[in-house]
């Protein structure tokens, strides 16, 4: 079946291009998020082509060139882009082999290429790509018919080699769009009001406009910002505005203790979840089964979190006769573009946007909202290029963030402490909130909601599709012969909510690795196989095992308990990508109940192995990050507004609490490879939950594991 | 106002009460240095001053005349990359790479006036940078290779 990158994107020259100075540039859709997907798609593009990794150039996304591979999200980058340009790169070498074959007089099947070198064994004449074809475009589809090169012959794909991009990050080249400066370039800041629902109702900016290098006030109904010569000039500005401006209007946000009483009464859209996906459907009664031996239930939490990107968003726009150019660290320039048109009621060929790198992006963050401030303010001063960066409270207050969530969970054990029924019912507000234009008068994007005429926020639908959003990962990879799975979506979130790295699979798989534990404990069993015996899937009990042997998996009975501890958890990213095993060894200070990671390994199957390096990175970026959120993580907030507002009313994870990670990949040359940034989340927060339980006897249940929480777990 | 960067003196016409980092980003065109948050609570920012880890963004750049700073476009002379950079390079201590230039830079610190630091001396001279990729791992690895390769005779 041809991917539905290629089914969008058929042309060859869409893809690659060989140029007469020796280099290959291959084209993709996605973005660089720092998760190294040009260095991925360069090897994949260097091993089919049989060119040196150095001979290749990688551009992401632009709507003026390359293909349109909507988002980069979902860890489908590689088989997404991946998949279409080694089909297209064999195409292009299958070409490439019949012109060498001709030129030499030579049959293809006689040629050996090495390098973009072609030779004939005995024949001294050789030629290369570059010499016949440099500068040349295919003018072919890709068919995908091409033969592909046999995984045994790989000499790129699986093996150590370096990451793209590195001295240009140790040395502070501009790289990122926070960086870029263009000649007559103006720095602007918005001031964003007060409260989410706030409108601007007085504004006095004579002393604005005095002030030294401010070009101009924007305002646009409650929209509201200042442009200068320099960013110094525009922050000392901004500060000067928000003093200058008056606001109205109350926001009424529930008490932070009452969220999860709120989020239980209020009313849900309900859908049961078969294999994976949600259905339109009744839900089911749940009842559970006679004779059983025992019937557990627990219920668990996980509040708001941010992305918490370290460089607050920015965007770069300019207007030139009618024409916008933006450059953005959006996920998705195709449609981020769309949506500037739209709210900006212009055609959509008047818009081109093109992807520079920023800083770590983990989902919906505030990219594609500081692109339309971007935007406004280059349309309010045309002819100048208008860079537009975010405070950090702005960052943090407004970015969208991973929705709060409720697990309850039931199971029920058989006298031999197999698991014979299993409920998993699922709470939570929209993982899926971009700014996709629903209709006229609806808008994602922040600044659209305060101009005048407002857009309204598009009201979040349900998800229903296989492991959306807040059912992805609700139905486990056990052999559990009866499952009962419900995905219950509550509108109305108390601020906006949408995709943070792996979306629902991190509560998701936090409540059910944590109550599995519970499971095995109750059935006298040993947590590690508790869970290989629920499996038939055999790479899943390979990063098990994997993950428990690099540990050296002991489980502690009850009587050792002193402190220290061990857990394990698994999951398999949306049942359909990588398989993840995370096992932990933590202590807990008497004094202080504090928790302290102290060892982990990481085992993961990610099918064929791109690069290794690039893969064990996202495993243990992606176990800190959630070891983060595990242990720190809670957007707090009062009655009118988020309090979480810096690094200090939001901490995260620091250096000296990382522990020692031991990453363990198990290669599957010739398997689909599979992405794997959002492989670990889950497990790492479940395999904390464990080792506390091994450690100390407390089932904790509810993120964030502060000393406070654990404090107030032993009290009872 | 003059100020001496990366070996150089360079004379600035700006406020004086101007953050050094607004004056390397705009005025020096170094955006090595990175705005992270303008409250010095995640070193994003941060410079060598007089060969001691500094942050930069909300400090006034008058503050600094007369004294000797390096931003991570300094470390490496005549084209070859510090002893740090490299060892950052080959242990991969990077995923976006946003918070890179600040670590270095305070690891630079480090290793110059602790050449053979413990463990717990590598991790309390980073303790104030952020990373949010969660490269840490590697990145104490980069530092620690660096410091093994400055050991070596």
């Amino acid at each position: 079946m041809t991917p539905p990158s290629l089914q969008r994107n058929p042309d060859l020259d869409t893809w690659l291009r060989i140029g007469a100075d020796g280099t290959v540039t291959v084209y993709t859709g996605k973005v660089e998020l720092g998760q190294g997907i040009k260095t991925a798609l360069a090897r994949i593009a260097a091993e089919e082509l049989d060119v040196s990794l150095a001979r290749v150039r990688v551009r992401t996304a632009d709507t003026a060139d390359g293909p349109n591979e909507l988002y980069t999200v979902g860890s489908n980058s590689l088989e997404e882009s991946g998949t279409a340009l080694r089909l297209a790169a064999a195409e292009a070498r299958q070409h490439l082999l019949e012109l060498a074959a001709a030129k030499l007089g030579v049959p293809a099947p006689a040629l050996e290429v090495e390098d973009g070198t072609v030779r004939a064994r005995g024949l001294e004449a050789e030629t290369s790509w570059f010499e016949l074809f440099g500068g040349r475009r295919f003018e072919r589809k890709v068919t995908g018919g091409a033969r592909l090169k046999d995984p045994a012959a790989y000499r790129i794909l699986g093996r150590p080699g370096p990451r793209l991009g590195m001295e240009a990050l140790v040395t502070g080249q501009a790289v990122f769009v926070q960086d870029l400066r263009f000649p007559g370039m103006l720095h602007a800041r918005v001031v964003r009001p007060p409260r989410t629902s706030a409108r601007l109702a007085s504004l006095d900016d004579t002393e604005v406009r005095r002030m030294p290098g401010v070009v101009a006030v924007v305002r646009d109904g409650s929209f509201l910002a200042v442009a200068a010569e320099s960013a110094a000039q525009a922050i000392a500005a901004a500060e000067m505005l928000r003093r200058a401006a008056g606001w109205q209007g109350a926001s009424e946000l529930p008490a932070q203790a009452e969220l999860f009483a709120r989020m239980r009464a209020a009313t849900a859209k309900s859908f049961p979840v078969v294999d994976g996906t949600a259905v339109d459907e009744p839900v089911p009664p749940h009842s559970t089964p006679a004779g059983v031996a025992r019937t557990l239930r627990a219920s668990y939490s996980r509040p708001f979190q941010m992305h918490g990107s370290i460089g607050p968003s920015a965007a770069v726009a300019h207007e030139v006769g009618g024409a916008l150019t933006v450059w953005t660290h959006t996920q998705g320039v195709a449609i981020l573009r769309l949506a500037i048109a739209q709210a900006l009621r212009i055609p959509n060929e008047r818009v081109r946007l093109v992807h520079v790198e920023g800083p770590g992006c983990y989902g919906h963050n505030g990219a594609d909202d500081v692109a339309f401030d971007a935007a406004l303010l280059a349309r309010a001063l045309p002819g100048r290029p208008v860079h537009v960066q975010w405070s950090r409270e702005d960052e943090h207050a407004w970015e969208p963030y991973g929705s709060a969530m409720l697990v309850d969970l039931e199971a029920s054990l058989d006298a031999k402490g197999q698991v014979v029924d299993w409920s998993h019912q699922t709470r939570s507000y929209t993982h899926m909130n971009r700014g996709i234009p629903y209709s006229e008068r609806t808008s994602g994007l922040v600044a659209a909601w305060h101009r005048d005429p407002p857009m309204a926020p598009p009201t979040p639908r349900p998800a229903l599709a296989p492991h959306a959003g807040i059912h992805r990962n609700a139905d486990p990879l056990y052999t559990f012969p009866r499952r009962h799975v419900v995905k219950h979506f509550l509108d109305d979130p108390p601020f906006r909510t949408s995709a943070l790295r792996a979306l629902g699979a991190f509560a998701n798989v936090f409540a059910l690795e944590s109550f599995m534990d519970e499971l095995a404990h109750a059935a006298g069993a040993d947590p590690l196989e508790f869970r290989l015996r629920h499996l038939d899937d055999s790479r899943a009990r390979d990063v098990l095992r994997a993950a428990a042997e690099r540990l050296g998996w002991k489980s502690v009975t009850r009587a050792d308990r002193t402190g220290r501890g061990r857990g394990l958890a698994f999951a398999r990213y949306k049942n359909q990508k990588t398989w993840c095993a995370v096992a932990l060894e933590l202590s807990v200070d008497d004094a202080t109940a504090a928790l302290r990671l102290e060892r982990a390994a990481i085992a993961a199957d990610a099918g064929q192995i791109v690069d290794p390096d690039g893969l064990a990175n996202q495993l243990e970026g992606g176990f800190v990050q959630a070891a983060s959120w595990t242990l720190k993580e809670e957007v707090r907030f009062d009655r009118e507004r988020v309090t979480s507002v810096d690094w200090e009313t939001y901490p995260i994870l620091r250096f000296d609490e990382i522990p020692e990670i031991a990453t363990v990949l198990v290669d599957r040359p010739g398997q689909p490879w599979l992405g794997a940034g959002e492989a670990s989340q889950g497990p790492t927060a479940a395999a904390i939950a464990n080792a506390v339980f091994d450690a100390t006897g407390l089932r904790l249940r509810d993120l964030p594991f502060t000393p406070e929480r654990v404090r107030a777990a032993a009290l009872g | 106002m003059e100020l001496r960067v990366n070996g150089e003196l360079r004379r600035i016409d700006v406020d004086p009460s101007t953050p050094l980092l607004w004056v390397l980003r705009d005025q020096l065109q170094l955006t090595g240095a990175k705005y992270g948050c303008g409250l010095e609570q995640c070193g994003a920012c941060a410079v060598l001053c007089d060969g001691r880890a500094v942050l930069s963004c909300a400090t006034p750049a008058e503050s600094f005349v007369g004294k000797e700073i390096t931003t991570i476009e300094g470390l490496a002379s005549d084209g070859e990359l510090d002893a740090l950079q490299r060892a950052f390079v080959t242990e991969q201590a990077a995923q976006c790479g946003y918070c890179v230039p600040g670590i270095v830079i305070a690891a630079k610190a480090l290793l110059d006036a602790t050449p053979a630091p413990s463990e717990s001396q590598i991790r309390s001279a980073l303790a104030k940078h952020l990373c949010r990729c969660g490269t840490h791992a590697r990145m104490l690895r980069a530092v620690r290779r660096a410091a093994a390769e400055l050991a070596r005779p």
